[in-house]
């Protein structure tokens, strides 16, 4: 494939994680010419996951989210346009528009517009005391009600809203969590690790309402009442709406790229290019073929965000080698919980649980035939990267074998014997 | 290297080739390890997030954080992979009668 002249001047679009990683690695990779790094937030490039953990328990700093921090940054002599949104591409005058007016020429363009959240379509949702989680001043926002009195209601349950109500339980605050599904996280986990999932709230004391809705907020110059779908109302002191995330495509949509109908993503191929040569996309925005899930996904996940993005520059510089391949992996942590997720599974016929769920540390993998398509962990991080590396380099396993608690997995990986 | 006082921190025998220990020597928190029988010593948390590299996985001379994957050259502390960007301090060590000692720099 060929790659982009090491003078060109390089814009990327979207100053987070992944766009973040676009800009190291170029210069990592030996890129001379300038980088422009058009990002809407006033920040330098920073990881999202410490938001609903660590800066809600206090137990971490903003600062320290930085994805380079102090001089690391400065060296990486990046032209960052903080502030700034990217209105327009010019794809045949290879120039982006600014919303200041400016225009930047390009010798290759990198999406890497992430997400946004959804938002709730509902009376009172505009309310002071409401709060979505997406960026630092959210979160920001969010730590500083939990030193507020009164109830946290937190509608959706999904793995944001479950880590706001494990902080906010931290922290001392009551929680009721409301999810319109019937059960939690509801793409990503079956219905029996979602059952354990919710087991562990209610240990926590978390009030789950599961299966129901809140059909509109309350309050005088602030939320203070919730009132759901079957009639019930709630004292609260104030709402967290986690209901997902959609892709901010539209620039590329405007631009004429392809966007893939079934994920709402930017479609690339196996290298993050578009149909259009000299425009990629990395990240949350990024519908890209997964050969070793054997589809195009999209994914929600701050290490696809990483490794997409040093493949994208990697293959900008033409030093990537072969195409990006990762078997998905995904961690959310909760009280003392950890839980990591590998692979995308869509269906199975037979699982191998390894450990005992009564004892909290467990995984749970996926087999669909004889193929390993996916597995949960809970608390079981060392035993769930054995599974990703099987399912990596397609090591065949037989279920009883990874049942086995005298089986180490090392020695599935080994080569038959 | 002048100024380091060395501290006993293992018998050489209690780590086989390819493992990791944890040792704190005041208030460092140190990673010791043994590569293909010869020891080496780095701090012992991550620069990335938190996590000890001592709980994390060796591959030959690579340790691999246990949180996020970063990884680390156990024998110069460098940073050798996503998302640890920053290097961990490395130490000095010496066997002696079948001890492993690791030296502090005097502050
Ligand atoms: C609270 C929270 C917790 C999370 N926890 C985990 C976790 O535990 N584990 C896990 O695997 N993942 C987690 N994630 C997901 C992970 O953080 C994301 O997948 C990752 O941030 C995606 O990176 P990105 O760079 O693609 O997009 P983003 O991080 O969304 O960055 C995109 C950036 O582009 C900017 N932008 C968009 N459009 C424009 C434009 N037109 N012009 C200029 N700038 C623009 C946006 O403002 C934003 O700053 C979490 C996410 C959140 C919000
Ligand atoms: S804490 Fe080590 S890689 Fe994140």
């Amino acid at each position: 494939m060929t790659a982009i002249d090491a003078q060109a001047q390089i814009v990327i679009v979207g100053g987070g994680q992944a766009g973040g990683w676009v800009a190291r690695t170029l210069r990592d990779q030996g890129h001379a010419g300038a980088i422009v790094l058009v990002g809407e937030e006033p920040h330098p490039p920073y990881e999202r996951p410490p938001l609903s953990k660590g800066l809600l328990l206090g137990t971490a700093k903003p600062e320290s989210t930085q994805l380079f921090p102090g001089e690391a940054w400065t060296k990486l002599r990046i032209d960052h346009r903080a502030g700034m949104r990217a209105t327009r591409i010019e794809r045949s005058a290879h120039r982006v528009a600014l919303s200041d007016g400016t225009l930047i020429d390009y010798g290759a363009l990198v999406l890497a517009t992430g997400a946004r959240v959804r938002r709730l379509p509902l009376d009172g949702a505009a309310l002071p005391g409401v709060h979505y989680l997406r960026d630092l001043a959210d979160s920001a926002a969010i730590a500083a009600d939990l030193e507020r009195p009164g109830r946290l209601l937190v509608i959706g349950g999904g793995w944001i809203g479950l880590e706001v109500a494990a902080a906010a339980r931290k922290r001392g605050r009551d929680v009721t969590l409301v999810e319109a599904a019937p059960r939690l996280c509801n793409r990503a986990l079956p219905p029996d690790l979602a059952e354990h999932l919710a087991t562990i709230h209610a240990a926590h004391g978390v009030e789950l309402r599961l299966g129901k809705t809140v059909t509109r907020l309350e309050g005088q110059g602030r939320v203070s009442r919730a009132v759901f779908s079957d009639g019930a109302t709630l004292d609260v002191g104030a709402v967290v709406i986690g209901i997902g995330v959609q892709p901010n495509a539209e620039l590329a949509a405007e631009a004429g790229l392809e966007i893939d109908p079934a994920n709402g993503g930017i479609v690339v191929d196996d290298n993050g290019r578009t149909a259009d040569p000299a425009i990629f996309a990395a990240g949350d925005v990024a519908s890209h073929p997964n050969d070793l899930v054997g589809r195009r996904i999209r994914l929600e996940s701050w290490e696809n965000a990483q490794n997409q993005a040093i493949h994208v520059a990697k293959a900008i510089r033409g030093t990537a080698g072969g195409p990006y391949a990762e078997v998905p992996w995904f961690w959310s942590d909760q009280y003392d919980v950890n839980i990591q997720l590998v692979g995308l599974p869509q269906r199975w016929d037979r699982t191998a649980t390894r450990g005992d769920p009564a004892s909290g540390t467990f995984l749970v993998a996926y087999f669909d035939g004889p193929a390993l398509v996916g597995a949960a962990a809970f608390n079981a991080g060392r035993d769930l990267r054995f599974v990703r590396r099987m399912m990596q380099l397609r090591v065949a396993v037989a279920p009883e074998r990874l049942a086995d608690p005298q089986v180490k997995l090392q020695d599935l990986l080994k080569p038959a014997h | 290297m002048t100024n380091v006082t060395f501290h006993r921190v293992a018998e050489a025998t209690a780590l086989g080739d390819g493992e990791a220990r944890h040792v704190e020597i005041g208030d460092r928190q140190i990673a010791l390890f043994n590569v293909g029988g010869s020891f080496f010593a780095i701090d012992d948390v991550c620069t990335h997030a938190f996590a000890l590299l001592s709980d994390g996985f060796v591959e030959g001379d690579i340790i691999e954080c246990p949180l996020h994957g970063g990884k680390f050259e156990i024998k110069t502390g460098k940073a050798c992979a996503a998302p640890c960007t920053e290097d961990v301090k490395t130490y000095p060590v010496k066997v002696e009668s079948g001890a492993v000692l690791v030296g502090i720099p005097a502050s």
